[in-house]
């Protein structure tokens, strides 16, 4: 039991990490800067989050080590662990974030559109992850949730904004739909350690949520395809190890340095 | 003086002690305004006549990412080691989740002089609804109310961005949350 909640808390750190990484990189790139800010703020909101997931993990794995000296994920001379080793010091299949979220930004509207498929999933997982009977997941989750509410609200504005654009504005969110679709399906399979919120009762509310926005947007939901999934059990697309690159790169260059 | 009525005059001396610690982005207002701490406390072990016994300060955070909370746990402890105290314990809590409704209302005063509208006392747009009527907000500057919304995001996380129609300033306004 000890082990998947610690599995199920990296995941969620893992999550919000990686999509907080990925916005981060549109810092000073963004189209206007009004929205450049806007999504580093979401990027500074999903770092908070991951924070506060990955030092409960490690309170969780310190304590597993200490009652049975069990294997505790990261195992091998991890040491003491604090969130900065667990978050700097992983490795690719160690990590178990969704694939959707580190996808390849993109255009514009791609980034948008990974935004929002995310946030309206993060906005009904925390929903429910807030009365779960982990404390603390659910103190972080009823803490976020007032976060995730400005997301999901910027995001779905911009896919209406942008699929009921200009032709180009259309034609780039038609795309971004056909690369991020497929990712969408792992969210809602629940992993072995996955047990506080039942992922799969979610769907039907996703799915109706984001038909609405897309029906406003002028665009469609996609047929049944093929979806991919494998993020939750470390098994990554090769978008990841290249984030991991620049994201441990100091650490694992200049090991223990500190600012 | 009983042990209880000692408690509370130094617990008292604390919280003064608080209120001169300031927000690093929002210098103008305590941490005390924010409603950034939610208790202190002694550990129930130590005789509190002692004057070294441990303090716990009990901080939350407004923002998960909000940059300033190592910033501000470290300006309460050199606070409170300045007037003397020495064994000091900052926690951080995230429950029950922080809310501009903490906010006193001289740090909402303090706010709008110093430029940056306060939160509106009631939430009108914490939904996730589209395209929301935008909330009605006072310029800081002129105290119109003919004002708009140029972005949902600001300077810092607990901002967004206004402009004002009247005097025609862009202004910061610190959001419900």
């Amino acid at each position: 039991i000890m082990n998947s909640l610690i599995n199920y808390t990296l995941h969620l750190a893992d999550t919000t990490l990686i999509l907080a990484q990925r916005n981060a990189e549109w810092c000073g790139h963004g189209p206007v800067l009004e929205q450049d800010i806007a999504l580093t703020n979401i990027s500074l909101d999903l770092l908070g989050q991951a924070r506060n997931f990955y030092q409960y993990a490690a309170v969780l794995i310190n304590e597993s080590v200490k009652l049975q000296g069990s294997k505790a994920p990261p195992s091998e001379g991890f040491g003491e662990v604090t969130e900065d080793k667990l978050a700097y010091l992983r490795k690719e299949r160690e990590f178990r974030n969704l694939l959707l979220v580190e996808q390849a930004n993109g255009d514009w509207g791609q980034t948008i559109l990974r935004q929002y498929l995310y946030s309206q999933f993060q906005y009904l997982l925390f929903e429910q992850l807030q009365n779960s009977n982990d404390e603390q997941l659910a103190a972080i989750a009823a803490k976020s949730i007032k976060e995730t509410r400005y997301h999901v609200r910027w995001s779905s504005e911009w896919v209406i904004r942008l699929g009921d654009g200009t032709e180009e504005s259309r034609s780039r969110m038609l795309h971004a739909i056909d690369e991020l679709w497929r990712y969408t399906g792992e969210m809602f399979e629940p992993a072995g350690y996955e047990t506080l919120v039942d992922v799969s009762l979610l769907e039907k509310n996703w799915f109706d949520k984001v038909k609405e926005i897309f029906d406003e947007a002028t665009l469609t939901v996609p047929e049944k395809t093929f979806m991919q999934s494998g993020g939750k059990e470390g098994k990554h697309t090769e978008q990841l190890g290249y984030i991991l690159t620049e994201l441990q790169y100091m650490q694992r260059t200049y090991p223990g340095a500190e600012w | 003086m009983n042990i209880e009525t000692s408690l509370l005059i130094q617990k008292q001396k604390i919280w003064s002690i608080l209120e001169t610690v300031t927000d690093p982005e929002i210098p103008v207002l305590s941490i005390t305004d924010l409603g950034i701490v939610r208790e202190v406390r002694f550990e129930q072990d130590i005789a509190p006549s002692s004057g070294d016994g441990c303090i716990e300060v009990i901080i939350t955070p407004t923002y998960s990412g909000c940059p300033a909370m190592d910033m501000i746990a470290m300006n309460i402890r050199l606070a409170l080691i300045e007037q003397g105290y020495r064994n000091i314990k900052i926690t951080s809590v995230l429950s029950p989740a922080w809310t501009t409704d903490w906010m006193s209302e001289e740090g909402k005063r303090k706010l709008k002089e110093y430029g940056i509208a306060p939160p509106n006392p009631r939430q009108q747009v914490c939904t996730t609804e589209l395209f929301q009527k935008e909330e009605a907000i006072e310029c800081p500057r002129c105290n119109s109310y003919h004002t708009h919304r140029i972005s949902e995001f600001g300077s810092t996380a607990c901002k967004a961005l206004y402009q004002c129609d009247e005097c025609k300033e862009p202004f910061d306004y610190f959001k419900c949350h």
